[in-house]
């Protein structure tokens, strides 16, 4: 009998960043241009097993993701348990572009989910030229808060339970029960406040509105697409964002919620491929 | 179905549910949905919905409400809610509910209160979007 074995691939690099050493992990599936996946606050890697096992992007996209420090297999930096997680804008460029070019990828694809999502707004700011295209899925310059995330991270209440149940309301009603329990179940596996330092980078550090300006997207192609049941990123904040930024392109998804990716794959897919063949066709006409 | 009859089908459908019920086995509370103008307090004991009365009652105390305008909560309960109206979350931060009281009951048990909360949606007819 043979057993069906995925072609993910996941391995460790060890990265020193904001001045210390850190283990990362991170999986990788497919050949050709690099594509490379943040996940959303309090997950991992794992968000993107589905693009990693289609073989409509493997065949030409090298799909390689992360599991930023604290998340997933990654481990928090030695004295973690003395410290308050907080991630900001510096810090998680410095990751992105330190892992980049650990692993030799020479202007990389980057496709970003709500954190995720909000960096490539500072990444095509700061380093467009180092991007081949930039994917921001709910990727908002600001947004107002909607809950207290104190209840996050406090002894009495289970961090697992809470972080699931916040946001399993931006889960499409529609998705399939599997895939959006499977979603839950990564937001169920953050460590102790993890998703509430995250929170602090999406809501707190800081409002990029003013700098949207500085966008060329000439340099580098700027695509946003937000999930039509996305209360937390609405499309409202996408449109808004991308008005003020010429040339982005903005993709506003039926069906789905925050999660493209794990909470509906199969929809994602009709709206990512277009954007990834896109980016194709203008790679290889160069 | 009208809103109130959906309403009182709420402990059938939670009490008859052993899934909610194992979520809500630790959890004893009383609580509040304001429909409109009626509110419905609902008296829950290690997870089953033990009474459900219809209201005003004078001085019922409980530990957290939801209030809602009446065409709100009907949109909530569609089977596919529209955008905006799939989550009580989503439907705070968009001004139609008002959620308020001590909500530690709530956010310790919050997934078990939105299977309870949604529960109605099994018996719903479609909202059109």
């Amino acid at each position: 009998m043979t057993a069906a074995i995925e072609p993910i691939i996941g391995r460790y690099i060890h990265l020193t960043l904001q001045g210390r050493p850190h283990r990362i992990y991170f999986e990788e599936a497919g050949v050709g241009i690099p594509l490379l996946c943040l996940h959303t606050a309090a997950s991992d890697s794992r968000q993107f097993r589905h693009m990693m096992t289609n073989t409509a992007i493997t065949d030409h996209f090298r799909v390689i993701a992360f599991d930023m420090p604290w998340h997933g297999k990654s481990t928090p930096p030695d004295g973690w348990q003395d410290e308050e997680y907080q991630l900001t804008t510096d810090a998680y460029i410095e990751l992105i572009r330190t892992f980049r070019d650990a692993l030799g990828l020479t202007k990389p694809v980057t496709l970003g989910c709500s954190i995720g999502g909000r960096i490539v707004l500072p990444l095509a700011m700061r380093h467009a030229h180092e991007f081949a295209a930039l994917i921001g899925l709910d990727s908002a310059a600001y947004q107002t808060g909607w809950y207290d995330s104190s209840w996050l991270h406090r002894p009495d209440v289970h961090g697992g339970e809470v972080c699931a149940g916040i946001v399993s309301g931006m889960v499409a009603p529609q998705s399939p029960s599997n895939c959006r329990w499977e979603t839950l179940w990564q937001y169920m596996q953050s460590g102790p406040g993890v998703f509430k330092g995250d929170i602090y980078f999406y809501r707190a550090d800081s409002d990029l509105r003013p700098d949207l300006s500085k966008i060329d997207t000439s340099v580098c192609p700027l695509y946003l697409m937000t999930g039509e049941y996305d209360f937390s990123c609405t499309p409202e904040n996408t449109r808004q964002t991308a008005a003020a930024i010429p040339g982005a392109e903005v993709i506003i998804m039926k069906e789905i919620g925050h999660f493209a990716m794990s909470e509906n794959p199969q929809q994602f897919r009709q709206y990512l491929l277009p954007v990834l063949d896109a980016i194709r066709t203008r790679l290889t006409a160069r | 179905m009208p809103l109130p009859d959906l309403i009182e089908r709420l402990p059938a459908l939670v009490n008859g549910n052993p899934a909610v019920l194992r979520r809500g086995r630790y959890l004893s509370t009383d609580m509040m949905i304001e429909v409109g103008t009626t509110p419905f307090y609902l008296s829950i004991v290690q997870g089953r919905i033990e009474s459900l009365s219809r209201g005003p009652l004078v001085m019922r105390s409980w530990s957290f409400a939801i209030r809602g305008r009446e065409d709100a909560w009907r949109q909530f309960w569609a089977r596919h809610p529209a955008p905006g109206f799939h989550d009580i979350f989503a439907l705070a931060k968009f001004g139609e509910f008002h959620i308020e009281g001590d909500i530690r009951p709530l956010m310790t048990n919050l997934l078990y209160f939105k299977a309870l909360l949604e529960a109605p949606r099994a018996l719903a007819d479609d909202v059109p979007r």
